[in-house]
């Protein structure tokens, strides 16, 4: 069935995923080469080029970068166009997504100049060019406490860290409330601080010492750049997010509404999370309705924050907020004024070897799905021929970590069906999967026979995972084999360090 | 749900994503439409499209039928032949006269369809035929008032209040409860402010239509919570059902109830509205619908 090679060239030895808490035994975090600073030593460097001509940047370099500026990232292109002036190659790039703003890393990777690329997410042109086997070495497809973890571990060594500071004072410290890039948290950001050699703060709203708030300290930071402009506020946050009005979407979200109302995990101080796309805050609409009308209140919602959890926030429907990135103006402007609405790490919110992530304590969570098959194995992170157009982020390390997971997804899309035998590419293993809704039905994961029984009381739609995919190729039709080259392009590693899964480019 | 006629939902005859997922949202009946909604490019790809799909999916929790295109343009003897072999339970007939109607129900015949016709009044003259329209065939199961082209055709602006189809509103109700078939509401058509929808719903409600047209799935709800029995309803007409059992027991022929004569008007409203109740589950203290 699955190839998956015991050693890959680039990566080294494979160890392959031998279930979500397989490996939990003691582990050692690595202790990091820092370099002191003396009082009255300045951090200040005058640009990105006056950077490198002090510190030279060298053949083999590991470089990193965090996503809070999303598709309105400047600082990354920034970065590599200054490096173009210097002969280096050999560069690896630890970034927590790339979007489409990164096109300009095509040509890096065309070069051969930058051969390995670690990644929790990444869509556009660098996605397509690594997916066609343009990249000497796979890409590693990593979760956010994945990421973490390889981090914290010495898996992964960073260089330099760049770090986009929307606010920063000249001795390093650092928020992502203020200034005219503003994201809100930085969440990806911290583990790069704290384990990285050289830790470079790129802002272009230097205040005056101290900064306030303090997100990211000075203790952590060796330099601080300040350019004209880290980003483009359209591309960073929406002004709001919006609940679909696709009406599918809304009988889905209906649907794993009524799920969770009769699963037993909807009570007093229950905790909650789910996405910033339309029908997962549909789901959140239908939930809150459901929490106003029981008059039950949660202890916390987490993960990427909205508007939509900003407001339940404020109705005292949750106790806090865990949030580790801001997905619009709401939810920026509720962290600065709320202190109920919590920053979170990368490595606290889902790093499974730390001691207890967020995720831990999660009863509820509502993530999508690109493909889930008959085994609940769920793919985020290829479409069906291969092509990358995504990653985990979150999706395991929640997945992993609550104790009802809920994929909603539509049983087909366009002409593509969604619930299929076998997925393309294995992003969440099925055994953290519970439940999936789609429009013409809900399956729950065999293991669960108590909650079959509960929902079946009830009269909702279920049907076996099977029986799912039987109704989806009636529609759609048997989907052709699609063949694969041999040469691997991508390994998808769980947020353990494992590898679930290898990725293949489509033959011609 | 099949067998009630609540919610008529519109969906485009030609658009593949929506013929595939019409009965998903709960609408009673729902409209495959080959007229407004199809360009006339697209006529041709909409029969076709509709003819495959209904040989693919059964539809089963829901009525269907099909807004084919009006009997003065050249489509309608295009569509008749079509609609007649899909296996919809109905057809509508758009900018119906009592001619069109004949015409279409010969046109039946001679294809022995069983095909029932729905009719929609849209134009001040059909207004003023609606009963004759009603009637016009045997066929005839329902009238749809069409606000939009009604008001247009009557020279008046169309509002949210919607004062100016009061008066159509309840003509065509009054036509169609006098030939006993059902009467429908033309749809809410702003998909964007949805402010008025229940209102909207509530009115046509109250000017004696028993069903509303809709043309976003998300209006199903809204307009199912609107016709549903109130609970006070539902335990009246429990309660007149239960004392005309009683009656019929002791051999009584007529009854009544909290000093009230219940006649035949009220056992049938009675019966109608405990049908639907026990239909859609609703859930009334001291309501037993298996008793």
């Amino acid at each position: 069935m699955r190839k998956i090679p015991n050693y890959i060239e680039g990566y080294g030895k494979v160890t392959p995923f031998s279930g979500a808490f397989s490996d939990m035994g003691a582990k050692k975090v690595i202790g990091v080469e820092i370099t002191p600073k003396a009082p009255g030593e300045s951090k200040l460097v005058a640009s990105i080029e006056e950077f490198f001509k002090k510190y030279p940047p060298f053949d083999g370099m590991t470089l990193s970068f965090h996503h809070h500026l999303r598709n309105g990232d400047s600082v990354l292109n920034a970065v590599f166009s200054e490096l173009e002036k210097y002969p280096v190659k050999e560069i690896t790039l630890v970034a927590s997504s790339l979007f489409p703003v990164h096109a300009p890393l095509v040509k890096w990777i065309e070069q051969e100049r930058l051969v390995k690329i670690y990644t929790n997410y990444m869509s556009g042109p660098v996605a397509k060019a690594v997916s066609q086997g343009k990249l000497k070495y796979p890409v590693v497809m990593q979760t956010h406490g994945g990421r973490a973890r390889a981090i914290e571990v010495g898996e992964i060594t960073i260089d330099f860290a760049f770090i986009a500071s929307p606010s920063c004072d000249a001795y390093g410290n650092i928020n992502g409330v203020n200034g005219k890039s503003a994201c809100g948290a930085l969440g990806y950001a911290h583990v790069d601080a704290e384990y990285g050699r050289h830790v470079v703060a790129i802002t272009d709203n230097l205040v005056s010492y101290p900064n306030t708030p303090i997100e990211i300290f000075q203790h952590r930071v060796d330099s601080v750049i300040v350019v004209e402009s880290i980003g483009n506020p359209a591309g960073i946050v929406s002004g709001t997010t919006k609940i679909t009005k696709d009406p599918l979407g809304l009988k889905i979200a209906k649907m794993a509404a009524k799920v969770i109302e009769h699963s037993g995990y909807l009570k007093e101080g229950f905790s909650f999370q789910t996405g910033a796309g339309g029908t997962s805050l549909a789901v959140a609409k239908e939930v809150k309705e459901l929490m106003l009308s029981k008059g039950i209140k949660g202890s916390f919602a987490s993960g990427g924050i909205t508007g939509y959890m900003v407001d339940m926030l404020r109705m005292g429907l949750f106790q806090t907020l865990f949030d580790v990135q801001c997905f619009d103006l709401d939810a920026i402007n509720s962290m600065k004024e709320n202190p109920a609405h919590q920053r979170m790490s990368a490595s606290l919110y889902g790093n499974p070897h730390c001691k207890g992530a967020i995720v831990n304590n999660l009863d509820i969570v509502i993530l999508g799905a690109t493909e889930i098959d008959t085994q609940f194995n769920v793919n985020v992170t290829t479409a069906s021929n291969g092509m990358i157009m995504g990653g985990s982020g979150g999706h395991s390390d929640t997945a992993a970590g609550a104790k009802l997971t809920i994929i909603v997804t539509n049983l087909i899309k366009a002409r593509l069906p969604i619930v299929k035998e076998c997925v393309t590419t294995i992003t969440t293993p099925g055994e953290s999967v519970d439940v999936v809704v789609t429009e013409r039905g809900i399956a729950v994961n065999p293991k669960h026979s108590e909650l079959i029984e509960k929902l079946k009381k009830v009269g909702l739609p279920l049907f076996t995972i099977e029986e799912l995919k039987d109704m989806a190729y009636a529609i759609s039709g048997k989907p052709a084999r699609v063949d694969f080259e041999e040469r691997v392009v991508g390994i998808v590693e769980y947020r353990d360090g494992s590898v679930i899964d290898v990725i293949y480019p489509m033959k011609g | 749900m099949r067998g009630l006629q609540r919610s008529f939902l519109f969906v485009p005859g030609n658009n593949p994503g929506m013929v595939q997922t019409a009965d998903l949202f709960e609408s009673d009946v729902v409209i495959f439409d080959l007229e407004d909604a199809v360009a006339p490019s697209e006529k041709d790809s909409a029969r076709i499209l509709l003819s495959e799909a209904f040989k693919r999916f059964n539809y089963q929790n829901c009525e269907t039928m099909v807004r084919v295109n009006s009997a003065d343009t050249h489509y309608f003897d295009k569509d008749i032949p079509v609609v007649a072999t899909l296996g919809v339970d109905y057809i509508l007939l758009p900018k119906a006269t009592v001619e069109d109607i004949k015409r279409l129900e010969a046109y039946l015949d001679k294809l022995e369809s069983p095909l029932g016709i729905f009719a929609i009044i849209e134009s001040s003259i059909a207004l003023e035929k609606a009963f004759d329209i009603a009637t016009a065939s045997v066929r005839m199961r329902g009238l749809l008032l069409g606000g939009e082209d009604l008001t247009a055709d009557l020279g008046v602006v169309r509002t949210k209040e919607g004062l100016e189809i009061q008066y159509a509103r309840n003509r065509v109700a009054v036509a169609c409860k006098a030939a006993g078939i059902v009467a429908i509401d033309t749809p809410y058509t702003d998909v964007v402010d949805e402010s008025y929808l229940v209102t909207d719903i509530e009115e046509g409600k109250r000017f004696a239509m028993m069903a509303k047209a809709s043309i976003s799935p998300r209006h199903i709800d809204s307009i199912h919570s609107v016709y549903a029995p109130s609970e006070k309803e539902v335990v009246y007409a429990y309660r007149v059902l239960s004392a005309m059992k009683q009656a019929q027991a002791k051999g009584l022929g007529v009854f009544s109830l909290d000093g009230k004569m219940i006649d035949s008007p009220i056992v049938k409203r009675a019966e109608r509205i405990f049908a639907l109740a026990k239909k859609i589950g609703l859930q009334v203290t001291g309501v037993e619908y298996d008793a």
